[in-house]
């Protein structure tokens, strides 16, 4: 009985994230409009336009570095924090068992 | 656990230090130009992103129904995640917006509704921080509601005009931006995978920690 219960409420919790899911896509595509605005493709080109070079070259250097130094100073907040919280374990483990 | 991370470690870094290499050698874009080169991990990133809506929204049905306080574990990592690699995209895309378009930023359906997906799980985890007891059921509703989200953010530039480039980039890729393409989507696979485990197991002891500290004031 609690099994069948359980999968009940598996069963019904799921059908709301797909339903959810169906009804967020059918607004989408109910309110169709003709694509013309974006590209449908990428077109490959030789050479650079020259008047393009300066300016975006900075931003592009500016947008690997972000993800470079935010990415390890991420990851070494983790481990910082991870060193304190392991410390504080063995700690508490060491009081308790005392 | 553990054994995975120096592995991992060692090949996110050498993957990273390729990629920038295969990016400057793939072709520049007829209509962007230079600027065009950011979407080998702008895109990436995204989809990321998206890959840790999908995994903190699944395991918060699980903790959801199951009680199961790991799948909560495995949500947080997620959710924390899915903001961190959501702002990679929320940086670099005005950045190529600039170049491209003239604008850092427009209310375009795709930047708004991604970045009220953003918003949603910059939410998620102020709830878990600040929200008090109880506070874990009601991010992972935030969570299943984030994730039922992505259909929408993903097909919004297909279906309205919109200046930002379609889905269909990705699939009519030629060979010259393709490899680079996917080279960066592993990359960034591997650093995923590797940023998780480490904030996976930050998580499961942080548990401990409160387990035992509930265990001693018991005694």
């Amino acid at each position: 009985m609690k099994m069948l219960s359980s999968f009940c409420r598996c069963v019904w919790v799921s059908g709301v994230a797909v339903a959810l899911m169906l009804m967020t896509t059918a607004t989408a595509w109910a309110q169709q409009v003709p694509p013309e605005g974006g590209l449908e493709g990428f077109v490959p080109a030789n050479s650079l336009p020259p008047a393009q070079r300066m300016p975006a070259a900075p931003l592009l250097i500016a947008a690997y570095a972000f993800i470079w130094v935010a990415l390890l100073v991420y990851l070494w907040f983790i481990w910082r924090r991870l060193g304190r919280v392991e410390t504080e374990l063995r700690q508490m483990e060491g009081q308790l068992r005392k | 656990m553990r054994k995975f991370f120096a592995p991992l470690l060692v090949l996110a870094i050498l993957l990273m230090v390729v990629a920038p290499v295969l990016i400057a050698e793939a072709p520049y874009e007829a209509t962007m130009g230079l600027i065009q080169k950011i979407f080998y991990f702008h895109v990436p990133s995204a989809m990321m992103m998206m890959l840790s809506v999908f995994i903190c929204g699944i395991w918060s049905i699980i903790f959801l129904l199951k009680k199961r306080p790991a799948a909560d574990h495995v949500a947080v990592t997620a959710g924390e995640l899915a903001v961190v690699f959501g702002l990679f995209v929320l940086v670099t895309g005005p950045l190529w917006a600039r170049i491209a378009w003239g604008v850092w930023w427009t209310w375009d359906v795709r930047l708004t509704s991604y970045f009220l997906l953003w918003m949603i799980f910059v939410g998620y985890l102020l709830v878990r921080k600040y929200g008090g007891p109880g506070s874990d059921k009601l991010s992972a509703a935030m969570a299943i509601f984030g994730m039922a989200n992505v259909p929408f953010v993903y097909v919004s530039v297909d279906i309205w005009r919109t200046m930002h480039p379609k889905t269909t980039v990705v699939t009519t890729l030629g060979e010259g931006m393709a490899i680079p393409f996917w080279f960066c989507v592993f990359a960034f696979l591997v650093v995923y995978s590797l940023v998780f485990v480490s904030r996976l197991r930050l998580e499961e002891q942080r548990a401990r920690v409160e387990q035992l500290f509930l265990e001693a004031s018991d005694i």
